[in-house]
């Protein structure tokens, strides 16, 4: 250790706080301008903690299961007749549903209906919600020789959860819907009209760019476009719920509550990740447009 | 190597002398780790921001020794990599409230918890509109106000459990050093 005297030291001490802030302020820059190491930084980090954060998801995810449990007893009667009341429902439904897919089987085979090629998909576990207050991300614990790549599509049982953004060894990191960053193209189910569904840091994203003459109506569903290549189009994103006077969307997906997720390679290339911008630029001209 | 003449510390003390120095930044680490495991509570992405500008908070006014300004730095840092914000937000606005705490603390540890809780609700407040304001100009977007307020009124409302959790672990810490 170095000796000082001690007017040094303080003088040292006293210079310490002012230079870790100086040096806040260049994290801040340097993490704006390059993007790039930041990720490559915290995917490492992610690496780290998705084993650690996976062996103790089994015991956790039992927890809740059991206090989740609890609250069912409670509510057991009540939920019964609910549950009854909609079995009933669906039923009606299930009926409606089996004749419109003979009818579509039917139409399809008719027209020579070409049908979209089944994508590959993984599934994950989410092992941590590593968002902030003005980030929305979870990390999945994946295998060392996994195929998930930038750009992907997440999904869990009942709808879209979000875009894979940053890749590690052993970890990947989805940003959900609701992150302020997420943009995407969305279709109106019910008028067709295209949107851009855009994040907000809340629990519900709002749409953004509809057509004037089409306002969005309440309760009506949106789905992915497949504007922009970015997404295959139809994919479930929610419903539309006004808030006040803005159109917002409730997603279908269980975005706080995200267990096991669906990652889909749809082999589509309309978002490249940044790095790969330059490279492709200097080898290959831009694909030709094809409507 | 001036002390020379007192008697040698044995190595079992000094490695109790060191993890109780390392407790307060490395109970901040589980603290924050533990928080990002998806327990499904509700606003469970500002939990973690609240805990730990609570923890610095304390530590900087009662225990300044185990909480430095470089750690305070590494802490914002593991902080900014775990979460998906701006890097060096953290690392920015816990360097400010260690620095302000460390200024005020020979007359704030002196007053009561209620004095003591009401200058941390002032910078919690000034800390979650310092950081929606930097993070509004880093994305340049215009944010909803209320993530910024939810963050602003758990750090105030968790306070004095926080509080009451770390004065425990202080005792213990100060009553250990002492034997």
């Amino acid at each position: 250790m170095i000796r000082l005297s001690i007017p040094a030291r303080q003088a040292l001490a006293r210079l310490t706080l002012p230079l870790l802030i100086a040096g806040a302020f260049a994290l801040l820059l340097l993490g704006k301008a390059d993007a790039v190491l930041a990720e490559r930084v915290r995917a490492s980090l992610g690496d780290t903690l998705a084993p650690l954060y996976d062996l103790i998801a089994n015991p956790v995810a039992r927890a809740r299961a059991a206090v989740a449990e609890a609250g069912h007893l409670v509510s057991l009667v009540g939920e019964n007749a609910a549950l009854r009341a909609e079995n009933a429902r669906l039923r009606q439904w299930q009926a409606v549903a089996l004749t419109l897919e003979a009818e579509n089987a039917t139409l399809r085979a008719n027209l020579h209906w070409i049908p979209d090629p089944a994508a590959a998909y993984v599934t994950a576990r989410v092992v941590a919600d590593t968002g902030g207050v003005y980030a929305r991300s979870v990390l999945l614990a994946v295998g060392p020789h996994h195929a998930i790549a930038k750009g992907q599509v997440a999904l869990d049982d009942s709808g879209l959860v979000g875009r894979i953004t940053e890749i590690g060894s052993r970890s990947a990191r989805v940003m959900l819907i609701t992150d302020l960053n997420s943009r995407i193209p969305v279709t109106l189910a019910h008028s067709r009209a295209r949107a851009i569904l855009a994040g907000t840091n809340g629990a519900l994203p709002r749409l953004l760019f509809w057509p004037e003459d089409t306002p969005p109506e309440e309760g009506e569903q949106v789905v992915t476009s497949g504007e922009a290549n970015a997404f295959p189009a139809g994919l479930p994103v929610g419903y539309v719920h006004y808030v006040g006077a803005a159109p917002m969307v409730t997603p279908a997906a269980r975005l706080g509550r995200l267990d096991v997720v669906r990652v889909f390679d749809y082999h589509l290339a309309g978002v490249p990740p940044p790095e790969a911008g330059e490279r492709r630029a200097a080898t290959s001209a831009p694909a030709p447009y094809e409507p | 190597m001036a002390m020379n003449f007192l008697p040698r510390p044995d190595p079992w003390q000094q490695l109790d002398a060191v993890a109780r120095a390392a407790f307060p930044a490395a109970g901040t680490v589980l603290g924050l780790l533990a928080l990002a495991v998806p327990l499904g509570l509700p606003e469970q992405a500002a939990l973690a921001p609240a805990f730990l500008f609570a923890s610095v908070y304390f530590w900087s006014l009662f225990r300044p020794a185990a909480m430095t300004p470089a750690l305070v730095f590494a802490l914002g840092l593991f902080a900014d990599l775990l979460g998906g914000g701006p890097l060096g937000l953290d690392v920015l606005l816990l360097l400010l409230l260690c620095a302000l705490t460390r200024r005020w603390r020979r007359t704030l540890a002196r007053q009561s918890f209620l004095v003591v809780w009401l200058v941390f609700s002032g910078f919690a407040a000034a800390g979650a509109a310092l950081a929606f304001a930097l993070t509004a100009l880093l994305t340049l977007t215009l944010l909803p106000p209320a993530p910024a307020l939810v963050e602003a009124g758990l750090a105030i409302g968790f306070y004095p459990l926080l509080a009451v959790l770390f004065t425990r672990a202080h005792r213990s810490l100060a009553a250990g050093a002492e034997r």
